[in-house]
């Protein structure tokens, strides 16, 4: 963290808040999707077009005429992001403007769920474009309700004892597409995201990042939890961050050096609160299983971005 | 110069003369040879277009929309259950405004499965905000296209071209095939207003609430109503450049009819046959046919349906609890709130040629009988129907 001239809290790549995504949104108090794309837009930049399937943004952008962002939007239905974002792309190369970055700002039910035939079908192309997931683990603009991405044992509407299945393994799906580039992010670790976006802007092809979005509301926990909850994800190895080149090689951008138990994830939101001590061993053995798994498919085991050191 | 084509080459002809730049197509019967061709056309460096394999119709429709959203020619081919995919994608680029052309080689829908020709599929997407324009021919089929750029672009509504599937779409017939300059002449590289300008940021489809929508969908509205002009001026130019003319409707033999018969699409071929032979034994048959679907050209059908005693509507399709869609609209035509028009005729439902079932000129004779007996019926009359 550092702070600039004009007092500004950011990170060495730059401000927190970016001009191109203006105050005056409707996302909820502490909502981690709205930071997330702020520091997407600082370092895409204003040449960028955001294809937005329904999701929180849908309304956080707000209605006509209100219009938060300072780049182009392009509002669609649930299950095209891809296919919109694909044909975005095509349209510009075609009448002369290819230099236009196009990318796709998708929830995790546009992603995982609804959304994700045509993101296969976009990535087994490889169009020229970015696919962001901006994942809050559930249907959270409707109030609520699991989707793939849902972990373990999580209260949602839908799921009112608790998921019974286990978080979708959507970076293997993406994996097996063998795209150039795919990564996980963090918005606990910006510089780590900048690097990442950076990076994928000198990749012509699809690239995917999969951005953990903390959700105060739908997480039930205090606003002011956001950053917390993100890096104890992290830390605690429930969201290793990763990157995948062409499906193959596989980089870890962060080993925690101590282990953080779940528990200390897990409780600070109420959405596992009604989790027993036995059920968080069994997540906590679910995800030791995992990392270990992780940890032996790695190729390499650095930062992102050479020198960044992670709190 | 003449080539023999089959209805779907001469669409992708028209594809190629309309110089579009974006092929977001998806395979399915009997629309396929509309993209292999296309496919061929790319790859030869004879259409510089991205052409793109997608996954299905439902993202062929979405990447039709962004493609449209960034000012390029878009254009898709369809069928069928793959139209009926689309569905909620056709709202979208209608309400958006975006000048997307799309061929429908029209068959049944299931279920049943079946992959022969009826109506029932573009008519399922009467509601959906597209132009729908009616071919023949395969030579309508061609300049169908180039015309349906002419006028989406001007209106900024989307068009959809339909054929029937085999009949027009598999059957060889000789085209005459415009030079490019002169299509160029008449379809100006596309401008919409409507289309991103990367440095004017802009929400394209945003939440519009109550205090805004209907405006919105006004302004839609009387963009597709007001397309009846712009068609009409389209084909007044492309008559002047080309001698072929495209009437939202034909009538032929209507002078002195007094049983006529509407239909849509390649089996007013048929019916013209039937009216010929009718005439010769004397009795005073006529048609119309209904190239403009959508919007519907009620003001000309009254006009020429005026005073006819006995009308007939051919369908293509039928809709359970509704009849056929073609006749609902020829009688709302003619319940005219306004002054007498000189005696609202009777309009006789048939429905015939579903999924792929032959129509002759003698299910056609037969209808005209019944016609002229003047016996109106609320239910549609099924031709050919097996007891």
């Amino acid at each position: 963290m550092s702070v600039d001239k004009a007092g500004v809290k950011g990170t060495k790549n730059g401000p927190i808040v970016s001009p191109l995504f203006t105050p005056g949104h409707l996302a909820c108090p502490g909502c981690g999707g709205t930071l997330a794309l702020n520091r997407v837009l600082n370092v895409l930049g204003k040449r960028t077009v955001i294809a937005l399937p329904a999701c929180c943004f849908s309304i956080i952008t707000g209605a006509f005429p209100h219009m938060p962002l300072n780049v182009n939007l392009v509002h669609t239905a649930f299950e095209t992001a891809a296919a919109l974002a694909t044909g975005l792309k095509a349209g510009f190369e075609m009448t002369g403007r290819g230099d236009v970055t196009v990318m796709a700002w998708a929830g995790d039910g546009g992603t995982f769920d609804i959304g994700l035939q045509a993101l296969s079908g976009a990535a087994e192309r490889n169009e020229d474009i970015f696919f962001f997931c901006y994942d809050n683990e559930a249907y959270m603009n409707t109030g609520n309700q699991r989707s793939g991405a849902t972990p373990l044992g999580s209260w949602t509407t839908t799921t009112p004892t608790g998921e019974t299945m286990d978080k979708k393994d959507i970076m293997g799906i993406i994996a097996a597409h063998h795209i150039p580039y795919a990564a996980t992010a963090s918005i606990a670790h910006l510089d780590d995201l900048d690097a990442k976006v950076k990076k994928g802007e000198e990749i012509k092809g699809t690239k995917f990042i999969h951005i953990l979005s903390a959700c105060p509301t739908g997480w039930r926990m205090p606003s002011d939890m956001t950053i917390k909850a993100a890096r104890l994800a992290v830390k605690s190895r429930v969201f290793p961050l990763m990157e995948i080149f062409n499906g193959e090689r596989r980089v870890l951008n962060y080993r925690p050096e101590e282990l953080t138990h779940v528990r200390d994830y897990l409780g600070l939101q109420g959405r596992f609160s009604h989790l027993t001590d036995g059920e968080i061993e069994e997540i906590q053995r679910r995800v030791d299983e995992r990392w270990k798994k992780l940890v032996a498919s790695v190729d390499e085991v650095r930062p992102a971005d050479d020198g960044i050191e992670y709190i | 110069m003449k080539m023999l084509m089959e209805g779907n080459h001469a669409v992708s002809w028209g594809v190629m003369l309309s110089r579009v730049q974006v092929l977001p197509v998806y395979p399915i019967t009997p629309q396929t040879h509309i993209s292999e061709a296309l496919a061929d056309f790319v790859a030869e460096g004879r259409l510089d277009a991205r052409y793109i394999k997608v996954e299905s119709e439902h993202s062929a429709m979405a990447a039709c929309i962004g493609a449209s959203t960034a000012n390029a020619r878009a254009f898709t081919a369809t069928s069928s259950q793959g139209l009926a995919l689309m569905h909620e994608m056709l709202h979208w680029a209608a309400g958006a405004r975006l000048p997307i052309v799309m061929a429908n080689v029209n068959r049944a829908i299931g279920s049943p499965w079946n992959i022969w020709n009826d109506q029932s599929d573009s008519m399922s997407q009467r509601d959906t905000g597209w132009l729908q324009f009616y071919a023949e021919d395969n030579q309508e089929c061609l300049d169908s296209i180039i015309l349906a750029y002419m006028v989406s672009e001007a209106v900024l509504v989307p068009s959809m071209v339909v054929l029937d599937a085999f009949i027009l779409s598999h059957t060889q017939e000789a085209v005459e095939i415009p030079e490019a300059g002169d299509v160029d002449a008449i379809l100006p590289t596309l401008a919409n207003p409507n289309a991103i300008d990367i440095d004017v940021p802009r929400a394209y489809s945003p939440v519009v609430a109550p205090d805004n929508f209907t405006e919105v969908k006004y302004k839609q509205y009387r963009a597709s109503e007001d397309a009846i002009k712009t068609i009409e001026e389209a084909g007044a130019k492309f008559k002047d450049a080309f001698g072929r003319d495209y009437p939202l409707v034909s009538p032929y033999m209507m002078d002195d009819a007094k049983a006529v018969l509407v239909a849509a699409g390649a089996v007013t071929g048929t019916v013209r046959k039937a009216v010929d032979a009718l005439r010769r034994e004397g009795k005073k048959a006529g048609m119309l046919k209904i190239r403009t679907f959508r919007p519907f050209p009620r003001d000309r059908v009254r006009e020429v349906l005026q005073g006819v005693p006995n009308v007939g509507v051919l369908d293509k399709s039928v809709f359970p609890g509704a009849g056929g869609p073609i006749a609902q609209e020829v009688r709302a035509s003619l319940y005219y709130s306004g002054k007498s028009n000189g005696g609202t005729p009777r309009v006789t439902g048939f429905v015939g040629g579903l999924g792929g079932r032959d129509i002759t000129v003698s299910d056609v004779a037969h209808a005209f009988e019944t016609i002229m007996k003047g016996k109106g019926t609320d239910d549609p009359i099924f031709l050919g129907l097996k007891k």
